[in-house]
Order: structure tokens, then sequence, then C-alpha cells
């Protein structure tokens, strides 16, 4: 027998009979993920079914929460779940977008160069790779600020946040209390430190999908551009922008699915009263706040209206994650048809 | 109507009859003006959205660290009023807690990973996996703790570190899923036809060639879900609830108990009206950070390594 037979020889029976196992081991622990999903979204319905048969749909439009007189309705907690989320994502898409433009456009990688090149260093062996290294780095820093857990978040706004934007809350209230937005002061808590520390949540995501889909604009289009005379933000915003503009926007729809189900953050910072306000400044709370406050002291009558709760923002998050998910996979279906 | 031949210094030089100073741009114009006021705008939001985070490590490493020391790390929890204490327990919870959520969610997610990757991407069972994890990933966390507390919590009667742990898992399962599924799908065609074609059967290709090339790519997926689940508060707050003792009964590790963990303590001490315990609660805010920031750069490194 030539060596070459010895190498290569036909699977033997038991090597043939753990293949189709191990396979068969593998659909299985997919059926596992798959009906995990199911499970997960089944077990809260049926839980949260008794409830949903007693109160009905009253229970989504009803303002009162007081469970020694057994009623029970959660619109404050999803106005405020909107309303921060959306006050978040107002803030977090400014700036993440502001971010996600300084990244693609290469601003610190030429200001580097700029710097080396007084020194005549640009293309030196170890000076010269900075400007990479200093993008990298600062693409790094906005990743980091994802990796922080929520917790540590909420301790920073409690301690940091709160104090040093209630001088100029109260003042705000002060002086401008008959617009709706400032019509209460800020005693603690409230709806702004929440919104604020939810967008600096929300940012990283933001900023990290937008970028993408603004790296994925093709450089002709930007050439061309440049070429009839367009200033580099004349190009940004008529050109580079536009063209990105489904992605970023399904980055955007999949930072609100992040932000509505944020709890950590929000059950510290928003104060966790049960009323409907405009004031940006008076306390609220959130289906999450409300989920994580309420279930470890939960009676066993208790527990099937949080899981109605449960079920309404499992709702919610859903429907929206999802329209993010389609907005993006069409945003880049697009770009691949420009290419083309 | 013929040219002239062109003077020499034309010849030589094409450029010669382009006027320089009328091409150069003025900063102040208004177009180039605006454009440079909108750079300048940009830079500083960023530097503005990076300001929160030298904020929060500041605070952390200044007053966390001032209360750190190797008592935080073998005392238990302290009573209100009382001075000193620790939070050993909690960091013995959080591994525990971490340790078993991996040992959940790895199995599951390489193993659908593997599927996926060997699978015809129009069959409906692989679009059901993508699709379920795709779910996952924007799952709001606290909707993992209700749904381990309603299976988990109810059916064992009382709280604990496994119910904890499979509440994490959940949330650690799509990210793990997901990079593995990227990784193997790195792997050059070229090693697995070799392999292939060297009379090996599929299960021989993804244990001795597939895996261990993608190897780096699944540990950082591995790595990142770590330091994601080492930081979740919302699905142990009420599956693993909190405890002030050590995670043990009769001298034995005992996983059916009510166990602390690291995040929970910072979310109880941050609201509390006691100077002792806030300050403990900066210190294991720095304790939790660093675990989650180191976990995070191993992942990195270990992902650049599959690049070069």
């Amino acid at each position: 027998m030539s060596p070459e037979a010895q190498i290569s020889q036909p699977p033997s029976r038991w090597q043939l009979l753990t293949d189709v196992a191990f396979r068969r081991l593998c659909v299985v622990f997919s059926w596992l993920s798959v009906l995990l999903v199911a499970f997960i979204v089944l077990r809260i319905a049926f839980a949260a079914a008794p409830a949903a048969a007693q109160y009905g749909f009253g229970f989504l439009t009803g303002t009162t929460w007081d469970a020694n007189k057994g009623q029970y309705a959660i619109l404050p907690e999803i106005w405020g779940t909107l309303y921060s989320s959306l006050l978040a994502l107002f803030f977090g898409t400014a700036f993440g977008v502001a971010a996600a433009v300084f990244l693609s456009e290469g601003y610190l990688a030429s200001f580097a160069f700029a710097v080396l090149k007084i020194f005549h260093v640009e293309f030196h062996r170890i000076w010269g790779k900075i400007p990479q290294q200093a993008e990298n780095l600062l693409r790094n820093l906005i990743e980091l600020l994802a990796a922080i857990p929520s917790v540590v978040y909420g301790l920073w706004g409690l301690f940091v946040v709160i104090p040093l934007i209630r001088p100029a809350c109260n003042w705000l209230h002060l002086k401008m209390g008959w617009v709706p937005i400032f019509g209460t002061d800020l005693s603690g808590p409230g709806m702004l430190p929440a919104a604020i520390v939810l967008s600096i949540m929300v940012l990283p995501t933001i900023t990290a999908i937008s970028r993408d889909a603004l790296t994925a604009v093709p450089p002709k289009l930007r050439m061309a551009a440049y070429g009839l005379g367009a200033t580099r933000w004349e190009t940004i915003l008529a050109v580079i922008l536009p063209t990105a503009a489904r992605g970023i926007f399904g980055g955007v729809v999949l930072a609100f699915g992040r932000a509505l189900g944020e709890t950590m953050a929000l059950a510290m910072l928003v104060g966790n009263a049960n009323q409907i306000s405009v004031s940006l400044f008076s306390p609220a709370n959130t289906l999450a706040a409300l989920l994580a406050n309420n279930f470890p002291e939960a009676r066993p009558k208790d527990v099937t209206v949080l899981m109605y709760a449960a079920l309404v923002l499992l709702g919610i998050t859903l429907v929206v994650n999802m329209i993010g998910a389609v907005i993006l996979q069409r945003a880049s279906g697009d770009l691949e048809g420009g290419k083309a | 109507m013929s040219a002239g031949p062109l003077p020499v210094e034309q010849q030589l030089n094409p450029l010669s009859d382009i006027d320089f100073a009328d091409l150069e741009k003025s900063l102040l114009r208004p177009r180039t003006l605006m454009s440079g006021l909108l750079s300048a705008l940009v830079a500083a939001m960023t530097i503005l959205a990076l300001i929160p985070l030298f904020s929060v490590v500041w605070m952390l490493v200044w007053r966390g660290g001032h209360k750190l020391s190797a008592l935080c790390f073998t005392q238990l929890p302290p009573a209100p009023l009382e001075q000193g204490g620790g939070f050993g327990n909690a960091i013995v919870g959080t591994l525990i807690i971490v340790i078993l959520a991996t040992l959940i969610s790895v199995p599951v997610g390489v193993l659908s990973a593997v599927f996926l990757e060997g699978s015809d991407p129009r069959n409906k069972l692989a679009q059901a996996v993508r699709f379920a994890a795709k779910v996952l990933t924007g799952f709001p966390s606290i909707l993992a703790g209700v749904f381990a507390y309603g299976v988990i919590v109810l059916a064992t009667g009382g709280y604990s570190a496994i119910a904890g742990a499979i509440a994490v898992s959940i949330l650690m399962l799509p990210t793990i899923l997901l990079t593995a599924e990227d990784a193997i799908r790195m792997v050059p065609a070229k090693m697995k036809e070799a392999a292939i074609g060297m009379g090996a059967t599929s299960t021989q290709v993804t244990w001795m060639v597939s895996l261990p090339t993608a190897m780096p790519g699944i540990l950082t997926g591995v790595m990142l879900a770590i330091a994601r689940g080492a930081g979740e508060t919302a699905p142990l707050l009420f599956t693993a609830l909190f405890s002030n003792y050590w995670p043990m009964r009769h001298g034995h590790l005992n996983l059916m108990q009510p166990t602390a963990s690291l995040a929970v303590l910072i979310y109880n001490f941050a609201g509390m009206p006691f100077q002792n315990q806030v300050e403990l609660a900066w210190a294991a805010a720095l304790v939790l950070v660093l675990l989650v920031l180191v976990t995070n750069l191993i992942g990195q490194s270990l992902s650049n390594r599959q690049v070069q």
C-alpha cells in the first residue's frame, strides 16, 4: 500500500456512528435555543393570563397601582418608559451620530498626522503608527461605555449626575416654571437624570451602527462631491448622511429597544413615582423599574399582575427590535445594490 | 488659424497660466467657515460623550479605591450602622453565578453555531435559530429574571444561585452563539475540504479543524458574554436575591440558597442612608468594573490574535 492510501481512509463504522450522533446533538441544541425563546414568551404569557383576564385592556389605560385595594394599572409606567427612552434617544442620537461622523471622517488620525508632520516623523517606523492607534483607541473608548455595568451607571448617576444638575434644574424651574417641561423642581431622582444616564448607555450602540453605515457609503460618492467643489461638510450633510440614513435609523431603533428594556439605572434614578408628568424634573416610573422594585417582595396574587406588566414590556421591545432589525437588513441591501 | 508655438516657459510648465492665488480658499469664506465650525462642533461633542466614561472611572478610583482594602475581599457585608465589613461573599457569589451560566450557555451556543455553520441558509431550523438569537440580543435583561423566577424559583420554592445562573445564561447565549458562528465561518474552506478529502467525517472536521482554528474567535465571544453576564443586576434581583452570608450550608457549597452578588450588593447599598454602606458600594463597583474590563480586554486581545 502507498503511504497516501494509509493517511486517507474511509471512516470506520464507529466514526460514522459518532458523526451521526454529534450532528443530531447539534440539531437538538439548536432546537433548544429556539424553544427557549418560545418557552420564555409562552411562560410569561401563561403566567400573565389570569391577570389579563381579570384586568383586561383597562390595565393599560388606568393610572392607579394599589396592591392593598387590588387595583392595578400601568399607564404611568408605559408613559414613563416611552418618555425616558425618547428623551435618552434624543440626546444619544445627537451625540452618537456626531461621534460616528468624527470617527468615520478620521479626524483624529489626520490631526495626529499633522502634529507628527511638524516634527517630520509622520512616516517614522514607530511614530508613524500613532494616527491609526489613536483612531483605534478612540473607538475602543466609546465601546467601553457599553462595557460598564448599568448598576454602576446607576450609582454614578445618584452621586454625580443628580448633585451636578440639580442647581441648574431648580434655577430653570424658578425662572421658567411656566414651561410645562420645567413644571416641577428636581428634589432628587427624576426623569432628566434618568434620561441623561440612559442616553450615555445607548450612545455606544448608536455610534457603532452609525459608524458602520457611514463607512459603508461607497467612496466614489464622496469623491464625486469633492470633485464638484463641495466642502467637507457639504459632502457629509448632502451626500454621506442621506446615503447612510437608513442604517443610522436602524441603529437608533435598536437603541430605542435597549432603552425601553433598561432596568437598573432607571430603577435607581427615575424615582419610582406612579404619576404621569411632562416635567423633566419630576419623579416617574418605568415598566422595567416597576418589575425590579415589586418582584422581590411580591405575593402570589401580585405575581400574575407583574407578569402581565412583563408581557406588555416584552411586546413593546420585541416589536421595536424587529422593526430595527428589518430596517438594518434593508439598509445593507440598499448599499449592496448601489455598489453593483 | 493655427496657434503659434507656445512660449518656452509654458512648454516646460503647462500649469504656468494658472493663477494659484485664485485657487486658494480663504478659511473665512462662509462655506469653508461653516465646514470648519461643524468639524469643531463634532469634535467637541465626541469629547463630551467621553466625559462620562472618565468621570465614572475617576469616581470609582477615587471613592472606591479609597475604601478598598484586603478586608473587603474576606469580610461579610456589615449590618446597618456597623463599621467595616466587606463583600467577600458577593465576589464568590458573582463568580459562582457566572461560571454556572457559562457552563450552561457555552455548549448550547457553540453547538448551535456548529449546526448553523454546517446547514443550508434556507434551512427552516437555521433561520429559526438565527431569529431566536436576534430576539435574545435585544431582550430586556429584567425579563430573563422574570422568566427564571416563573420557571425555577416558583418550581423549587426558593431563591437560588441556580435560578440566577439560568437567567444570566439566557443573556449570554446570543453573544456566544453569534460570535461562534462568525468565527467558525471564517475558517478557510480549503482546510475543511482537505480534511474531507482525507476521509474525515463532518464531526471530525468540526472537532479537529473548525473548532481549533476558530477557537480564538469563539473565546472572544465567551469572554464578552462573561463580561456582560458579570455586570447584570436585573436578572439576579429576584432569582439569586441577596444574602449576607457565604453561599455554604454545613460547610459545603450550596447552590440552592439565596446568593449574594456584587451587582445586587451595589444596588442594595447605593440606596442606603449609611456612609459605610455607600462607600462599600463604590468599592464593590470598582471591583466589578475591573472584573468586567479585564475580561473584555482578554476577549479583545484574543480576537486581535485571530486577525493576525
